[in-house]
C-alpha cells in the first residue's frame, strides 16, 4: 500500500518520495510505503481504513484520534506515519473481539459513557493505557487520564463511570 | 491539515545526525517529541526541508543525578518520564510540580522537556522552571559541546540561540545550595490550555536563611522572564511575610503581561503577585513543612502538592 496526500498539482505521484515501514496494528503486521509528512492518523484512517480512529480538531487539542503507540497514548494526528515504523499500533478496532466486548465498550454501554460518539473511540483508548498501567484507578485519576480527551455532550460524567466499571469488571477479584 | 513536503531523515547516532544539520541548505528542524513541531509545521507556520527525527538514537532518553547532585536530562526523556520520575519529588519540588501540569498526559507522553525548551514558547512552562533553577542546556555540534545557560538559551518567542547545525542534548539542572524547595503555580483554563499565568519559584534554604533563590515567569510577556531583582530580594535572608511580600511585588513589576482572551493584564500581574506569595509562603514562615506547590486551575481541587 502506498499512501501520499493529493495536493501534487502537476508532479506525478511516483515523483512523490516514499519511504517503507513496517508496524503492527491491532496484533497484524503492515508494510506501508508513505510520504514523510503523512500522519499517523491518516495512515490509519486512509490507508488501512480503520475509521473508528477519529479526527476531531486536528491540532493536538482534542484527543478523538487517541491511539496506543507501544501501548502509550498518542495523538496520531500530532505524529509521523514513517515514526511508526518498527511499532505497535492499537486503535479502538482492536478492542473487541469476534464475539465479545471490550469491558471498557461494555462500561460505555452500561453507564451511557456517550452521546453523539465522536469522541468516544480515543476516550476508550486513553482509558486503555490508564487500566493497562494501573488496573485500580480512583475516579480522580481517571479524570486527570481523560483530561486530554474532550467530549463535548456529556459533560465527562458518565464517561468517568464507564471508565470506573470497566476498571471493576477487568479486575480479577470480581470475575 | 498536514505539513508541506520535506525530507526526512532518522538517523541512528547523534554524529549523523549533527552531519545532516550541518550538510543541510535550507531550513532544517530537529523531531523529537513533536508535541509542538508537528503542529506547527501542520499550520505551515514551520516549512522545514529537512527534518531530522532523532527518536531512533539510542541513549538520549535519560533523566539522572550526577554524584554532586546535578541532574541531566537527556533529549529524549518525555514529560511523562518526568512526571514518574522517583528523582522529582523532594529533591527538585519546582520541577516535581510542574511536571503533572505540562499540556495534557497524552501528550505528556511524547513530548519532551529539552524539545519544549527549544521551541522558546512564551508560554512554555519547563523554560520559566529551568531559569528559576539556574539550569543550562547543552548543545553538540561539528565543533563539540558547549553549555548555554537557559536564560540566555531562550532570546525571544520561539527563538533560541542553537547554531543550524547544533542539536540540544541535554539539559542540565545545578547542586542545590541547601535544602530545595519551591514550586510550579499555573492558571489555566482548562487541562492543555496555555498558561494564563504561570511562575516558577525554587529557593535553597540553610538554617533558616535563603541561599539561593530563582523565580521566572510564564506567559506574561513576549518570552520567559527572569525575575532577577525578585530573586535577590530573598538571597541572604529569611523568608519572613516582609520578604515574602517584596518579593511578590518586585516579580510582578518584572511581568509584561498584555491584555487577551485570557484576562486583563492587570489581573495576570496580580496573579503573579499572589502566586509568588503563595509558593512562598507554604515554604516560608511555616518552615519545616517544604511543601511544594502545585496547579492552580480554575477547580480547586486541581491544586495537587507534589
Amino acid at each position: 500500500m502506498t499512501i501520499v496526500y493529493d495536493d501534487l498539482g502537476d508532479e506525478a505521484t511516483s515523483d512523490v518520495p516514499v519511504r517503507r515501514i513496517r508496524f503492527t496494528v491491532n496484533g497484524a503486521k503492515k508494510v506501508a510505503e508513505v510520504e514523510p509528512r503523512l500522519l499517523l492518523s491518516h495512515l490509519i484512517r486512509r490507508g488501512l481504513g480503520l475509521t473508528g480512529t477519529h479526527m476531531g480538531c486536528d491540532t493536538t487539542n482534542c484527543g478523538a484520534c487517541t491511539v496506543l503507540v507501544d501501548g502509550k497514548a498518542v495523538k496520531s494526528c500530532t505524529m509521523l506515519a514513517v515514526q511508526a515504523d518498527g511499532h505497535a499500533i492499537e486503535t479502538v478496532e482492536g478492542l473487541a473481539t469476534a464475539s465479545e466486548l471490550h469491558p471498557l465498550q461494555e462500561g460505555f454501554k452500561e453507564e451511557h459513557g456517550l452521546q453523539c460518539g465522536f469522541c468516544t473511540p480515543g476516550m476508550m483508548m486513553a482509558a486503555k493505557a490508564l487500566l493497562d498501567a494501573n488496573p485500580d484507578p480512583t475516579e480522580e485519576e481517571v479524570r486527570w487520564a481523560l483530561s486530554g480527551n474532550l467530549c463535548r455532550c456529556t459533560g465527562y460524567q458518565n464517561i468517568v463511570k464507564s471508565v470506573l466499571w470497566a476498571a471493576e469488571k477487568l479486575r480479577p477479584a470480581s470475575g | 491539515m498536514y505539513p508541506s513536503r520535506f525530507r526526512y531523515e532518522a538517523p541512528r547516532s547523534l554524529a549523523e545526525a549533527i552531519g545532516l544539520l550541518h550538510g543541510g541548505d535550507g531550513e532544517a528542524k530537529v523531531l523529537a517529541g513533536g508535541q509542538s513541531l508537528v503542529p506547527l509545521m501542520k499550520l505551515r507556520f514551520a516549512t522545514p526541508e529537512l527534518l531530522v527525527d532523532i527518536n531512533n538514537i539510542a541513549g538520549l532518553d535519560y533523566h539522572r543525578e550526577d554524584g554532586d547532585g546535578t541532574l541531566r536530562i537527556g533529549a529524549l526523556c518525555r514529560h511523562a518520564d518526568l512526571e514518574r520520575s522517583a528523582l522529582l519529588p523532594g529533591r527538585q519540588p519546582t520541577m516535581a510540580a510542574a511536571a503533572p501540569l505540562i499540556a495534557d498526559p497524552i501528550v505528556r507522553n511524547r513530548g519532551t522537556l529539552v524539545g519544549s525548551l527549544c521551541h522558546a514558547d512564551p508560554q512554555g512552562d519547563w523554560a520559566s522552571v529551568l531559569v528559576a533553577l539556574g539550569g543550562s542546556v547543552v548543545a553538540q555540534g561539528p565543533a563539540g559541546r558547549r553549555s548555554i545557560p537557559v536564560a540566555d538559551f531562550v532570546t525571544g518567542p520561539f527563538e533560541n540561540t542553537l547554531a543550524p547545525d547544533e542539536v540540544a542534548v541535554e539539559a542540565v539542572v545545578p547542586p542545590h545550595r541547601g535544602t530545595p524547595a519551591g514550586g510550579y503555580l499555573k492558571l489555566e483554563r482548562r487541562v492543555g490550555d496555555f498558561a494564563t499565568v504561570g511562575v516558577a519559584v525554587a529557593v535553597d534554604t540553610a538554617d533558616g536563611t535563603v541561599t539561593r533563590a530563582g523565580i521566572a515567569l510564564t506567559g506574561v510577556g513576549g518570552s520567559t522572564i527572569a525575575c532577577t531583582e525578585a530573586a535577590q530580594a530573598l538571597t541572604g535572608h529569611a523568608l519572613t511575610p516582609q520578604t515574602i511580600e517584596l518579593a511578590a511585588d518586585l516579580a510582578a513589576r518584572a511581568a509584561r503581561p498584555r491584555t487577551d482572551h485570557r484576562g486583563s493584564a492587570e489581573y495576570k500581574r496580580h496573579m503573579v503577585r499572589t502566586f509568588v506569595v503563595r509558593i512562598l509562603s507554604r515554604i516560608g514562615p511555616a518552615a519545616g513543612e517544604q511543601a511544594a506547590a502545585g496547579h492552580a486551575g480554575p477547580a480547586p481541587e486541581s491544586e495537587r502538592a507534589a
